[in-house]
């Protein structure tokens, strides 16, 4: 076994463990923080496959803004304790998983037919700054205007959560 | 590398105009608040000036994803009219109500940017992000007065269905640019004619997502059904701006994204285009007749109008195309000058806005019964007015381009709009006991901006001449 099978190993290992976590805790605070875990090692994953910019952009936004945003709305509801689920929608979660599983264990068989004529990559596909090149060049003018949207939206933000007049 | 930014100063000015805004509304104290508006009808002023100047141009900036042509100043003079006429009607309005004007001004002006960056967009992100900035904006001005519930309900229904067709327009960005490798218009659509009429189904199903996403925006049937209730909940200035400038803005798409760029595979998307233009003329022309509040019908009526305007779309290239940009032109004025009489007779907290409100108004108030028959008759579309030559220009692009079928049902439904336009008429003068009308003295720059609509509607009818040939010119510049 290479060194790079053993990190994978290591690291499939535990995000299967706290994404287990993150359906059997009782408690929805933690299993929110189980979730952030999950997410920063999928994002290792990333690193270690090479893909730097996935992985980074996996905990900026996954780790980082979404799980603040799903935090937020657990300590707004205040509900630190799940009701057990057991009618519909059990049912409904088991079949999609078990939809998942299936396709996953297809799409395994299949890249064992693909072995080694898999497309290969240029060395500096998805780098940070390969991104950042076409960014700064290309879409130049769609990043400014972007800036301008998320004024107009904090704006509105503030303008619609305001109290008083 | 030089960057050329001529192309953005429009935009830019109307952003800088937006930001003095929204940094003096802090220093200003409440009864100064005025003072904005005033800033902000310089600013569109100021900018419309450029945009005149810059005429006749031709030039891309920031490698073709921003493109300055007459097609584009031609749409940014219809946005910076609309604001302008827009802020002129609200002054009142903001008065009697407790919206903060600061932010409403400048959230006008920035909306305004994204029409005009939708406009002269030639890259389908930038078209995203310009048509995200004009929607961001108007939802947020829909729900502004919050003290109405309607208000609030109109804002959050309106959001959650532009999320809606916002998803279904940048899915299928996501994939003609997974189809084809670019975003950029040119781009795609020299890749289109290469391929031979063998597209690959990536791009068609790109180009219908596409499709729906606008459909939504112009309020086309069946993508239609958030309009009355998101048209009446906002506030009635910003219903005019929604019925005119908006619609203005997702037509400029229209007219540059499919008519032009993606006119090879018109075969693609012609037909179902042409169904959605009759039914949705029918559907908003039925649906009018039976309101009884004139808001509501005239969101019905801009149902109505989006369809004869699908007819400019559907007959595509040079008739069909410069009839789509007269007929906006041409709508602007009568529907902004429906909506100021509107505003004329609101008083104080509460709207009036029924039929029943609009008896007598033409015996009491004899100017304001003038221009609401001249707004209705030209939205029905009887001559001299700019609704009939808009009409007449889109109906007979519809005939040379061999869809007879599209102008007869279009005149018919012209004379199906005549019930409904007419009782307003019939109400304002021969029936009693609606309520008093805002005198001049009180709100002195609405009755500017129902003067100046007047002025538009009847000139365009008079002398189309002129607007009729830079429009032609207009749409001929896309490159």
């Amino acid at each position: 076994m290479t060194g790079d099978q053993f990190l994978f190993l290591i690291l499939a290992a535990l995000s299967t463990v706290s994404s287990l976590l993150v359906i059997f805790q009782r408690n929805i605070v933690r299993s929110a923080m189980a979730l952030v875990a999950t997410l920063f090692l999928v994002a290792v994953l990333f690193l270690t496959l090479d893909a730097p910019m996935v992985g980074f952009l996996q905990i900026l936004v996954y780790a980082g803004a979404i799980m603040v945003l799903f935090l937020f709305v657990i300590m707004l509801l205040n509900s630190a304790l799940l009701e057990q689920r057991q009618n519909f929608w059990w049912g409904f979660g088991s079949l999609t998983a078990l939809l998942l599983v299936i396709e996953i264990l297809f799409l395994v068989s299949k890249s064992f037919e693909l072995d080694g004529r898999s497309p290969s990559l240029s060395g500096s596909f998805g780098s940070p700054e390969l991104l950042a090149q076409t960014l700064f060049t290309d879409f130049v003018l769609p990043f400014e205007i972007a800036s301008l949207l998320l004024l107009v939206a904090i704006i509105g933000a503030v303008v619609l959560a305001k109290r008083g007049a | 590398m030089e960057t050329n930014l001529t192309p953005l100063l429009p935009a830019a000015e109307v952003t800088l105009t937006a930001l003095t805004v929204l940094l003096l509304d802090l220093f200003l104290r409440e009864e100064e608040k005025g003072f904005l508006a005033w800033i902000s009808v310089t600013g569109l002023a100021l900018a419309a000036g450029m945009a005149f100047f810059l005429w006749g141009s031709q030039e891309g900036a920031f490698r073709n994803t921003l493109l300055l042509d007459d097609f584009a100043l031609f749409f940014t003079e219809i946005f910076l009219g609309t604001a302008l006429l827009t802020i002129l009607s609200s002054i009142h309005y903001l008065r009697e109500t407790n919206i903060r004007s600061g932010e409403y001004y400048a959230l006008i002006l920035f909306s305004t940017t994204g029409m005009i960056l939708m406009a002269a967009a030639n890259d389908l992100i930038l078209f995203f992000l310009g048509l995200e900035t004009m929607s961001v904006g108007v939802y947020i001005l829909t729900g502004m007065w919050r003290e109405r519930v309607e208000a609030s309900e109109a804002a959050m229904k309106y959001f959650l269905i532009g999320a809606f067709a916002t998803g279904f327009l940048l899915y299928g960005i996501a994939l003609i640019f997974g189809a084809t490798g670019s975003t950029n218009l040119t781009r795609i659509s020299f890749f289109l004619s290469l391929s031979f009429h063998q597209w690959p189904l990536l791009v068609i199903a790109g180009v219908y997502l596409v499709f729906i996403g606008l459909a939504f925006k112009i309020g086309a049937f069946p993508f239609h059904f958030w309009v009355p209730d998101v048209y009446e909940g906002a506030p009635t200035p910003i219903t005019g701006f929604m019925s005119v400038a908006v619609k203005a803005a997702a037509f400029a798409g229209w007219a540059r994204i499919f008519v032009h760029q993606f006119s090879v595979v018109e075969h693609e998307w012609g037909v179902p285009l042409h169904a959605l233009a009759i039914l949705t003329m029918t559907v908003g022309n039925l649906l009018a007749i039976a309101q009884s509040s004139v808001k509501r019908m005239l969101a019905y009526s801009s149902i109505a109008h989006a369809g004869y305007l699908l007819i400019g779309v559907v007959a595509g290239k040079e008739p069909g195309g410069s009839a789509l940009l007269f007929y906006l032109l041409a709508y602007a004025p009568m529907t902004l000058g429906a909506f100021a009489v509107l505003l004329a007779l609101k008083d104080g907290e509460k709207d009036n806005e029924s039929y029943d409100d609009f008896a007598g108004v033409g015996l009491k108030r004899p100017f304001l019964g003038m221009a609401m028959s001249i707004f209705m008759l030209s939205l029905a579309g009887f001559p001299p007015l700019s609704g009939f030559t808009g009409k007449f220009y889109l109906f007979r692009s519809a005939i040379v381009s061999g869809y007879t079928d599209l102008a007869i049902i279009g005149a018919l439904n012209s004379l199906l709009s005549v019930i409904y336009y007419l009782r307003v008429i019939v109400k304002m003068y021969m029936e009693q006991g609606g309520v008093e009308a805002q005198p001049f003295a009180k709100a002195p720059c609405l009755y500017v901006a129902i003067v100046i609509a007047v002025l538009g509607t009847v000139g365009l009818g008079l002398l189309p001449a002129r607007a009729l040939s830079l429009s032609g010119v207009s749409y001929l510049s896309l490159r």
